[in-house]
């Protein structure tokens, strides 16, 4: 059962990454706007001419 | 005449250090809009960047310096057909925003935790059917109480702080009976812990919580955005006034930045913003917005003019007397306050709900301990079957069955552009049996229309509407209108010629077209028509009259009459003179209508209604209507009407169609229907897993699984308000 010792650290740090990740993505406002973002991938502005 | 816009009092300092501005804009229809907006604003001398929030509808913009002037990119986005109005959030705004940005954290930190916990215990679960050592599952638990304790300390906030509220106002709601599941459940839980015990709800309380806040999450941000929509209609309504500066030029600014003893310009057909003295000029004045009265009334120099009334056909110079919360205005909100006072006592079904609730299932719970140890077994094992029994009644589906169905049905009704401003509008509206109808703006568009062409033939209706279409004057907007929705695109004439105050002229082939009023037109002046404007046509021999007036809602006869099928009492309660409030009565086949009717009045009669047991909803539009919205069960308002009077109202609607009003009330009775099913789904959940918990058969799994079981149904089923069939909807 000593493989518990590496197991359950790994499980927690992955989930805490995750948690951390969207902890930043909440502060820095990527929830502000749901819809809008849907659409802007199709805007091609800032692909140049030619 | 020059003048100047002055936005730049609307800077703030920015979070970066930077000045910014946030402008509502209107006009947005499809997700072009923000490819178009944000491009043109690219060469904006000073401007950082732009960016739109495609879900407010607000564009976020950041300048260089403080003293930059945000003018030239407002006239842009103007040139491009939008409307917009500079937008300064409000406190409620960003303490909500504040609000939900926590309930997203502590929806992070329960998510993780429930995922973690969730994988113990299933290994905890096989491994007692299996091989578990006790050590291993002793030290499983302690590792879920390490994740669980902080992670629900934490993430259950929100429900101790709101049955902490509850209890210290003597009040009962949802989140006291969810509190003291959560906290027996995790103090059981360690205790067994401790005492190497096989069974802990540590996942249960977690997956309680994140069940929960994922209703509440929903529930934010849903009304977020109509919040959102309503700031912004509300903003691109405040009213702008030229200013008439001491050496002679004139600059554009919001009303509130007037002071006492400015001199105003009012221009023909726009509303005053202030209260004031007639300085230079005369004018009619329509002031319907205030006491309802449609005819309009002459007032000249020296006469007082009141915020919200509307100057008729000439400029007026304005002293302001009282800008902002103008005198009248006081009046009428007092009026509001009051009636909203009266108002905030209705408690919601789920709170009622709850107060029944929590007291039975504890009673059950003490009972079934009591009993336990009645027949004989263990105050230990009597009690864990007691808390297990509090544990599997937490109103999981209970405290979804109401916000569930909310967020739907506001998402429904915000695609049909009424924005519902509370949750519990919808059991409000579902109980109404009686509508009461303001007259003007209400069951008549905001603005006035072609009302008669008497004999003028379809040739001489498409010349006046080109030639309407060079003018800014409201009655010539009536008039290019009509041709417009007539005979369609209707083309530009070359040369037309505004002459103030009279009308517009044209030389086409040799022949002089006019269009104006009657002596313009060389036309004798008609006999005064009650309540119209009557405005003259020439073309060479061929001439007549138009006359313009109020028309009522396109859809206005189909809707009353689909209103009365569905039994409710229909009242016009209008503050307009006797004989258009009876034309327009037995034009819609309403049989009660009430004319003349002052605020004060309308309030009155609200609550005569009232008192004879009726549920009112109040349709209105005017500034006058405003107390009478606050004092109705609940209100509905055009998104056309006065500030205060949308302020005012439950919920607000778009458009010409007065079918929003029909559209409202089946939809809010058909989530009402869905939301009883709602709390029934959860009453039999209970029905069936309180006698397993009361018999002593509830293990951790079982729990998990019913809970997840009902909330997940009762979530399925709140999406019925969308699929629901045999409706016109």
């Amino acid at each position: 059962m000593t493989i518990l010792l590496y197991l359950v650290p790994a499980a927690l740090g992955l989930g805490l990454m995750a948690l951390l990740a969207f902890m930043w993505s909440l502060r820095s406002g990527q929830y502000d706007d749901l819809d809008g973002a849907a659409y802007r991938i199709l805007n091609d502005d800032d692909v140049k001419d030619g | 005449m020059s003048t100047t816009a002055d936005y730049s009092a609307f800077l703030r300092q920015g979070n970066k250090g930077r000045p910014t501005l946030d402008l509502a804009i209107e006009g947005i229809v499809n997700a072009d809009s923000i490819a178009t907006i944000e491009h043109s604003l690219r060469l904006t001398p000073g401007l950082v960047s732009a960016r739109l929030n495609f879900t407010t509808r607000r564009l976020s913009t950041e300048w260089t310096a403080p003293d930059c002037d945000p003018t030239p990119a407002i006239e842009t986005l103007e040139r491009l057909g939008y409307r917009v109005a500079p937008f300064t959030s409000d406190r409620t705004e960003s303490d909500e925003d504040r609000r939900t940005k926590w309930l997203l954290r502590c929806l992070a930190v329960s998510g993780f935790a429930a995922i973690n916990v969730m994988l113990l215990s299933i290994s905890v679960w096989a491994g007692n059917v299996t091989d578990i050592t006790p050590e291993t599952r002793d030290l499983f638990h302690w590792l879920s109480a390490l994740i669980a304790l902080p992670a629900a300390g934490f993430s259950g906030q929100p429900f101790f702080y709101s049955a902490a509220n509850a209890l210290r106002e003597r009040r009962m709601n949802m989140d006291v009976p969810i509190s003291i599941g959560i906290s027996l459940a995790l103090g059981m839980s360690v205790y067994e812990t401790a005492h190497h015990a096989e069974h802990a709800y540590f996942d249960s309380a977690l997956m309680l919580i994140f069940f929960l806040l994922s209703g509440r999450v929903l529930d934010h941000a849903m009304r977020k955005r109509t919040r959102a929509a309503a700031a912004n209609l509300a903003a691109l309504r405040v009213p702008v006034a030229t200013r008439l500066n001491a050496d002679g030029t004139y600059s554009e600014l919001p009303s509130e930045a007037l002071l006492e003893g400015d001199l105003i310009l009012v221009k023909p057909g726009e509303r005053f913003a202030v209260d004031g003295l007639i300085v230079q000029g005369a004018s009619h004045i329509d002031q319907s917005l205030v006491t309802g009265e449609t005819a309009r009334i002459k007032r000249t120099e020296g006469d007082h003019v009141f915020a919200g009334t509307l100057n008729g056909e000439t400029l007026l110079q304005v002293r302001v007397s009282a800008a902002g919360e103008a005198t009248l205005l006081a009046d009428i909100e007092r009026l509001i306050d009051n009636a909203v006072l009266a108002k905030s006592r209705y408690v919601q079904f789920a709170d009622r709900v709850a107060q029944i609730y929590a007291p039975v299932v504890h009673i059950a719970a003490a009972l079934t301990a009591m009993g336990w140890i009645a027949l004989g077994m263990s105050v230990h094992d009597s009690l864990i079957i007691a808390i297990a029994v509090l544990i599997i009644t937490c109103p999981c589906a209970l405290a979804l069955a109401a916000p569930t169905v909310q967020v739907v049905v506001a998402g429904a009704l915000f695609r049909r552009g009424i924005l519902m401003k509370s949750g519990d509008v919808i059991e409000r509206m579902a109980a109404v049996d009686t509508i009461v109808f303001d007259k003007t703006g209400t069951l008549t568009l905001p603005e006035p229309g072609l009302v008669d062409h008497g004999h003028l033939s379809d040739e001489a209706l498409r010349w006046a509407g080109q030639l309407a279409q060079a003018s800014h004057h409201p009655l010539a907007r009536a008039v290019r209108d009509y041709a417009v929705h007539r005979f369609g695109a209707i083309g530009v004439l070359p040369g037309v010629e505004e002459v103030t105050g009279e009308g517009v002229r044209v030389q086409h082939n040799g022949t002089m077209i006019t269009l104006g009023s009657p002596a313009f037109c060389n036309l004798p002046v008609p006999l005064w028509r009650d309540q119209e404007s009557i405005i003259g046509f020439r073309k060479s021999d061929e001439a007549g009259y138009i006359s313009i007036g109020q028309v009522i809602r396109p859809d206005a006869v189909q809707t009353i009459t689909a209103l009365k099928q569905d039994g409710y009492r229909l009242i016009i309660l209008s503050g307009d003179q006797k004989s258009p409030v009876e034309a327009l009565a037995d034009e819609l086949g309403v049989g009660e209508w009430i004319a003349a009717a002052k605020p004060a009045e309308k309030l009155a009669y609200l609550d005569s209604l009232k008192s004879q047991g009726r549920t009112v909803l109040m349709v209105g539009d005017g500034l006058n209507d405003a107390p009478s919205l606050a004092a109705a069960s609940v209100s509905l308002s055009p998104a056309t009407g006065a500030h205060v009077t949308q302020a005012t109202a439950d919920a607000v609607f778009m458009g010409d169609r007065l079918g929003a009003v029909r559209d409202t009330l089946l939809l809010c009775k058909r989530g009402q229907r869905i939301m009883r099913d709602n709390f029934l789904l959860a009453l039999v959940y209970n029905l069936i897993a309180v006698p397993l918990a009361i018999g002593g058969h509830v293990t951790p799994l079982i729990a998990a699984a019913a809970m997840s079981g009902s909330s997940i149904l009762v979530t399925l089923n709140a999406l019925r308000v969308r699929t629901a069939r045999g409706t016109s909807l």
